[in-house]
C-alpha cells in the first residue's frame, strides 16, 4: 500500500507542478499579484508531494520489499542497510526519482527564502523551475516508474553490483545531484530575467547564492567520485577522462566560468547576456551529462541505465528546455545593453579572460566527449578519444588560466595597474620559478610536467596569499590594524581565497603524484619483501576474513622506512560476493597526508602467490583536500552576509549607467 | 578469467564488472630494459583496450589487453620505433584503437576546434572593447537644442 | 507588471548584433539531430580496420585430425567464411546451429579457427555441437587472431575470392543477421565471376 501512496503522490505532484507552471506566470505576465502567489504554495506542496513518494520507496528498499521490481532487481536482504539505502539511487528508476526530489527542493528553497524577490520575478522563476519538475516527473512516470510491482514477489532480490557497494559511491550520486540540479535555480532566474528582458546587479546578486551552492555540491560530488575511482578501481588512477566523469566535469568548468562573470554583472553591470547564456549552458551541460548516462549513447563503465526508448525521452526533454531556452535567448538577449564601461587590464578583463579559458575548456571537454557520436552520427569512422587528446589540449589551456589566477584578484576593477601588479608580484613569481627550476633539478630533468605543475601551483598559492597579504596591510601599518582588516574582511573575500588556494593544492597533488609516483609489481608470498620508493614493504601473512554478503581472503603488510619498527601495517583483502560470484580486490592505503602508501593484491597464481601492486603517490591526498578546500570557500562566500537571499534591493536604473551596487 | 562477447545489455552490465578489478601490467609482461620499459608503458597506455571501450591497454586486466601490451613490447625489443608500434596497431584495429586520434579531415573539428573557440572568443572581446572604447559620436544638436544650448551659455546677467 | 514593462527601448547591442545571438541555437539544434542519430545506433559494433585488405598472412596448425588446418593460401578461390570460435565462449555455442545450417545448406564453406582454446577442450566442443567447418585450426597464441583485427569471440568474416575480407560480424551468428547480414554478401560475392 505504501508504495501505491508514493506512486500516488508522484501523480499528485506532476499536477501540483502543472499549476505552478501555468497560474503564476500568467499572474506575472497580468500583474495579478493572487495568482503569482500561488507559485511558493505550489513548490512547497511539490516538495512535500514528491518526499512523500521518495520515502515510501525508501521504505521499500529499507524494509526489502521484493514485490517492489526496482527493489527486487537492486537490492538483496542480505546488503548491509547503508547500501540497502543507496540502493534507492543505485539504479536507473530511483536516482531519477533523487533527482526530482532534489529539483523540488530547490524549489521550495526560494519559496521559503526568496521572499526579497519581486513578487513577478519569484513567480516568473518558480514557474520556469516548475516546468523542469513537470519534464522529469512524467519522464520518471512514463518510462521510468520505480513504483511497479513485480507478481509473484521473489524470495529475494538480485542484489547490486559490488563495485557500487562502497561508502564512496553510496553518498557520490547525491552530491552530484545536488550540483547537477541545483544549476536549475541558475537556469530559471535566467529565463525568467529574459521573460522580463532585465539583468542588472540586483540579479547577479540574486542568482549567486544558487549558483555557488550547486558548484560546491558539484565540486564535492566529483572530489567523492574522484575519490572513489581511486581506492576502489585498484590501479592508482583518479581521472580517467571517461565520458561520465566529463559529463559531470562540463557543468562544473561553465559553472565555474558562471560565477566569475556573475560577479562582473554584480560590480560592472556588464557581461550581461553571456552570463545569462551561460547560466543556460551549465544547465544544458547538466542535463546532456543526464542524456549520455541514462541513453547509453556514449558506452562506459558507468552507464548502467541503457536504454534507448528513455534515450529518446531525455532527449525530447533536452530539446524542450534547452531549445526552448536558446530560442528565447536569440529573441530576448540582444536588448540587455551594457551600461559599464571595461578595459582590459582591469579585474573585469581578468574575469572575461577567465571566461575565455573556462569556456573553451568546456568545448574542449564537450568536443573530446561527443565527438565519436558525431562522427558516427555522419557515419564517419570509429576514433577513440582518451586521455592524450586531454593532455594535448585541455592541459595547455589550464597553464594560461592558472598564470592569470594569481594576478586577476590583484587587479582593480575598471583599470588595473599592471606595472603595480608586476611589482608586487616579484616574490611569488621569483619563488615559484625557484621551485620550478629546483624541482626540476632536484628529479633529474625527468617528469618536466610535474616540475612545471608544482611550480604554477606555488605561483597561484603565493598570489593568493599576495591578494590576501595586500587586503589587510600585512607588515604595512601595525599588526593590530591587520588584525582588525582580517576581521572585516568579507566572507565572499575569503571564500575566493580559500578556493583559489585549494586550486593551487589540487594541483600541486594532481602534478606530483602524476609525475614522482613510484610503483612495484610483482608476484609476492607471505614472508616476502619488496622496496619501492625507499620503504620496505613486508608481506607478514593472510587471513580469511568475511562480511555479511561477502567471504574472502586479507592479507598484511608491514611498510617500514628502514628503522627497526613499520611505521604502518597494511591489510588489503580480496572479498568474493557470494550472490554474483564476482570477486573484488580491496585496497589499502596509508596516508600522513603528504603521501600515499597503496597496495592491492591481484589475482592468485599458478606457481603461488599473488600479483601485487604496491604504489607510493606523493602529494596525492592534496588532490581531493584540495578539492575539499575549493569547496569549502564556495561555502565561506555563501555566508556572505551580503549574498544572503533576499538582502540585495534592486536599485533603480539609471540612464547613465552609474547604478552599480555598492562594492 | 576469459572475456567473450554478449549481447549489448550484458555487455554493458560485464563492461561494469570488468572495470572493478582493473589490473596494469603484470609482472611477467615487463621487460628488463627500463627504457624500453618506459616506452611500452608510455605507448600502452596511448592504445584503447578494444574490449573494455573506456580503458588504455595500460589499465586494462582483459586478456586481448595483455595479448596486446605484449606485442607492443615484443615490437620494441624487434627495434620498431614507437610510431611504428602504433601503425601495427592501427593497420589492424583502425583508428579505433588509438586514444589520442590521428589528425586528419574527419578529426580537425576534434583538433582545432578549442583552438578556433578561443581565436574567436578572443577577437569578439577585443571588438567588444573597442567597441566599448570608442562611443558613438553624439547626433548632432537639432535647431531647436542649439538655439536652448545658446540660451544656456549665454552668461546671466549678475543679480544685482 | 507587463511583459515587456523592463525592456529598454534601445537597439540591441551592438547594433547589427542580433544573427550572433542566433548561433548557440543553431548549434544546439545540430547537436540535437546528433544525439538522435547517435540514439539508433549501438556504440559498441565496429567495423573492421581490414575491409577491402587482403587476409593478413598465417598458417595455423589443424584442430582435428580428419581436417586441414587454415592458412592465407586457403582463403583463394571462392567466397569463404571464417569463423573464430572457442570452446569457453558462451555465444560460440548459441550460434552453432546457425552455421550447422548454414554449412549443411553447402552455399558456402566455413573455415572455423580456434582461438586461445586448449585443443581437447576444443575438439569437445566441436563433437558436442557438430562440426561445421571445412578446415578448422588452432591459434593457441592468438596472434592470427590480432592480425585479423579481433577482439571477442565469436567473429565471423567474409573473405572474398580473392582472399580480401569484405565483412566482419562481430558476435554470434543469428538466422536474422544470417539472412540480413551474411548471405546477401555471399550471394554478392558469389555471383561475380
Amino acid at each position: 500500500m505504501i508504495i501505491e501512496a508514493g506512486h500516488f503522490a508522484l501523480v499528485l505532484a506532476l499536477m501540483v507542478a502543472l499549476v505552478q507552471v501555468v497560474i503564476p506566470l500568467w499572474g506575472a505576465t497580468t500583474g495579478r499579484r493572487v495568482l503569482m502567489d500561488v507559485a511558493e504554495p505550489a513548490a512547497l506542496m511539490q516538495f512535500v508531494l514528491v518526499a512523500i513518494s521518495f520515502a515510501a520507496l525508501l521504505n521499500a528498499y529499507i524494509t526489502s520489499d521484493f514485490s517492489v521490481l526496482t527493489v527486487a532487481e537492486n537490492s538483496h536482504s542480505t546488503k548491509p542497510m547503508m547500501y540497502k539505502i543507496s540502493g534507492l539511487w543505485g539504479n536507473h528508476e530511483g536516482s531519477m526519482l533523487l533527482w526530482v526530489l532534489i529539483l523540488t527542493i530547490y524549489g521550495a528553497a526560494v519559496a521559503l527564502f526568496g521572499a526579497g524577490l519581486p513578487p513577478a520575478f519569484r513567480a516568473r522563476v518558480l514557474s520556469v523551475h516548475a516546468m523542469i519538475g513537470v519534464g522529469f516527473i512524467l519522464f520518471i512516470l512514463l518510462t521510468s516508474n520505480p513504483f511497479l510491482r513485480i507478481s509473484p514477489a521473489p524470495p529475494d532480490g538480485q542484489g547490486m553490483n559490488p563495485v557500487l557497494q562502497d561508502p564512496g559511491l553510496a553518498f557520490h550520486p547525491p552530491f552530484l545531484y545536488l550540483g547537477y540540479v541545483g544549476f536549475s535555480m541558475a537556469f530559471s532566474f535566467a529565463v525568467a530575467a529574459l521573460l522580463e528582458g532585465r539583468v542588472d546587479p540586483a540579479w547577479a546578486r540574486w542568482v549567486r547564492p544558487w549558483t555557488l551552492l550547486a558548484w560546491c555540491a558539484l565540486t564535492a560530488g566529483i572530489c567523492l567520485g574522484s575519490f572513489w575511482a581511486y581506492y576502489e578501481l585498484g590501479w592508482g588512477g583518479w581521472w580517467a577522462w571517461d565520458p561520465v566523469e566529463n559529463a559531470s566535469f562540463m557543468p562544473w568548468l561553465s559553472g565555474t566560468a558562471l560565477l566569475h562573470s556573475a560577479i562582473v554583472v554584480e560590480k560592472r553591470d556588464t557581461l550581461k547576456s553571456w552570463t545569462i547564456f551561460l547560466a543556460l549552458l551549465t544547465f544544458a551541460l547538466s542535463l546532456v551529462g543526464t542524456f549520455l548516462v541514462r541513453s547509453g549513447v556514449l558506452t562506459s563503465v558507468h552507464a548502467f541505465a541503457s536504454d534507448p526508448e528513455r534515450g529518446a525521452f531525455i532527449l525530447l526533454l533536452l530539446g524542450l528546455v534547452i531549445g526552448g531556452s536558446l530560442v528565447l535567448y536569440a529573441i530576448r538577449a540582444p536588448i540587455l545593453t551594457p551600461t559599464g564601461q571595461f578595459a582590459p587590464v582591469s579585474r573585469e578583463g581578468a574575469l572575461v579572460l577567465n571566461n575565455l579559458l573556462l569556456a573553451t575548456a568546456t568545448v574542449t571537454v564537450f568536443l573530446g566527449t561527443l565527438y565519436p557520436l558525431f562522427l558516427d552520427a555522419i557515419n564517419g569512422p570509429k576514433v577513440s578519444v582518451g586521455a592524450p587528446y586531454y593532455m594535448a589540449t585541455f592541459v595547455p589551456l589550464m597553464v594560461p588560466l592558472l598564470v592569470a589566477m594569481a594576478a586577476g584578484p590583484l587587479l582593480t576593477w575598471k583599470r588595473g595597474d599592471l606595472p603595480g601588479i608586476a611589482a608586487r608580484l616579484r616574490v611569488p613569481f621569483g619563488v615559484s620559478v625557484a621551485i620550478m627550476v629546483g624541482t626540476s633539478l632536484m628529479a633529474g630533468g625527468k617528469s618536466a610536467l610535474a616540475s612545471i605543475g608544482i611550480g604554477l601551483a606555488a605561483w597561484v598559492f603565493l598570489g593568493t596569499m599576495q591578494d590576501l597579504a595586500g587586503r589587510v596591510r600585512l607588515f604595512q601599518g601595525p599588526f593590530s590594524d591587520t588584525l582588525r582588516r582580517l576581521g572585516a574582511l568579507p566572507r565572499a573575500s575569503w571564500g575566493m581565497t580559500i578556493a583559489h588556494a585549494g586550486v593551487a593544492i589540487t594541483l600541486a597533488g594532481m602534478t606530483v603524484s602524476t609525475g614522482w609516483s613510484a610503483e612495484g609489481i610483482q608476484v609476492m608470498k607471505p614472508g616476502d619483501q619488496v622496496v619501492v620508493a625507499g620503504d620496505i614493504w613486508h608481506f607478514d601473512s593472510t587471513a580469511p576474513v568475511s562480511g555479511s554478503n561477502w567471504k574472502g581472503m586479507q592479507a598484511q603488510f608491514s611498510v617500514s622506512d628502514g628503522g627497526a619498527r613499520p611505521f604502518t601495517v597494511l591489510t588489503p583483502s580480496r572479498r568474493t560476493y557470494s550472490l554474483q560470484q564476482m570477486t573484488l580486490a580491496k585496497v589499502a592505503i596509508h596516508t600522513n597526508h603528504l603521501a600515499n602508501w597503496y597496495v592491492v593484491v591481484g589475482d592468485p597464481q599458478p606457481q603461488g602467490g599473488w600479483i601485487v601492486r604496491i604504489y607510493w603517490h606523493p602529494l596525492a591526498p592534496w588532490i581531493w583536500y584540495g578539492f575539499l578546500i575549493m569547496a569549502a570557500g564556495g561555502a565561506v562566500s555563501l555566508s556572505d552576509r551580503r549574498l544572503r537571499i533576499g538582502a540585495p534591493v534592486r536599485r533603480p536604473v539609471v540612464a547613465s549607467g552609474k547604478s552599480h551596487a555598492a562594492a | 578469467m576469459r572475456r567473450f562477447r554478449l549481447r549489448p545489455v550484458a555487455l554493458l552490465a560485464l563492461l561494469f564488472v570488468t572495470a572493478a578489478p582493473a589490473w596494469a601490467v603484470n609482472p611477467d609482461e615487463r621487460l628488463s630494459d627500463p627504457g624500453l620499459e618506459a616506452r611500452a608503458r608510455a605507448l600502452s597506455k596511448e592504445l584503447r583496450c578494444m574490449v573494455c571501450q573506456n580503458e588504455s591497454i595500460d589499465d586494462s586486466n582483459a586478456d586481448l589487453a595483455h595479448d596486446l601490451r605484449v606485442i607492443v613490447r615484443q615490437r620494441l625489443t624487434a627495434g620498431d620505433s614507437d610510431q611504428q608500434v602504433l601503425t601495427y596497431m592501427r593497420a589492424r584495429y583502425g583508428d579505433f584503437v588509438l586514444l589520442k586520434p590521428p589528425v586528419d579531415s574527419a578529426t580537425w573539428v576534434l583538433w582545432f576546434g578549442p583552438f578556433a573557440v578561443l581565436l574567436l572568443g578572443g577577437v569578439v572581446i577585443g571588438l567588444m572593447t573597442r567597441y566599448r572604447r570608442e562611443p558613438p559620436p553624439p547626433a548632432p544638436l537639432s535647431e531647436d537644442e542649439a538655439r536652448q544650448l545658446q540660451t544656456l551659455l549665454k552668461p546671466e546677467p549678475e543679480p544685482s | 507588471m507587463q511583459l515587456h514593462d523592463h525592456v529598454p527601448p534601445g537597439r540591441p547591442f551592438p547594433p547589427g548584433a542580433r544573427p550572433f545571438y542566433l548561433i548557440p541555437i543553431a548549434c544546439f539544434i545540430g547537436l540535437f539531430i546528433v544525439f538522435g542519430l547517435g540514439l539508433t545506433k549501438n556504440p559498441a559494433i565496429l567495423p573492421s580496420a581490414l575491409i577491402d585488405k587482403p587476409a593478413p598472412s598465417f598458417d595455423l596448425p589443424p584442430l582435428l585430425a580428419d581436417h586441414p588446418g587454415l592458412a592465407q593460401a586457403d582463403l583463394k578461390g571462392k567466397p569463404v567464411l571464417v569463423n573464430f570460435f572457442a570452446s569457453w565462449c558462451a555465444p560460440c555455442r548459441e550460434e552453432a546451429p546457425v552455421l550447422a545450417g548454414l554449412a549443411a545448406s553447402g552455399d558456402v564453406a566455413i573455415f572455423g579457427i580456434d582461438y586461445k582454446d586448449n585443443p581437447a577442450a576444443g575438439r569437445k566442443f566441436l563433437e558436442a555441437l557438430g562440426n561445421p567447418y571445412q578446415r578448422v585450426a588452432v591459434d593457441a597464441a592468438g596472434r592470427t587472431a590480432i592480425d585479423f583485427g579481433l577482439y571477442g569471440v565469436p567473429e565471423t568474416y567474409i573473405v572474398d575470392a580473392k582472399g580480401s575480407i569484405r565483412y566482419r560480424l562481430p558476435g554470434a551468428l543469428t538466422p536474422e543477421n544470417l539472412q540480413s547480414e551474411i548471405l546477401p554478401r555471399l550471394a554478392a560475392l558469389q555471383r561475380q565471376p
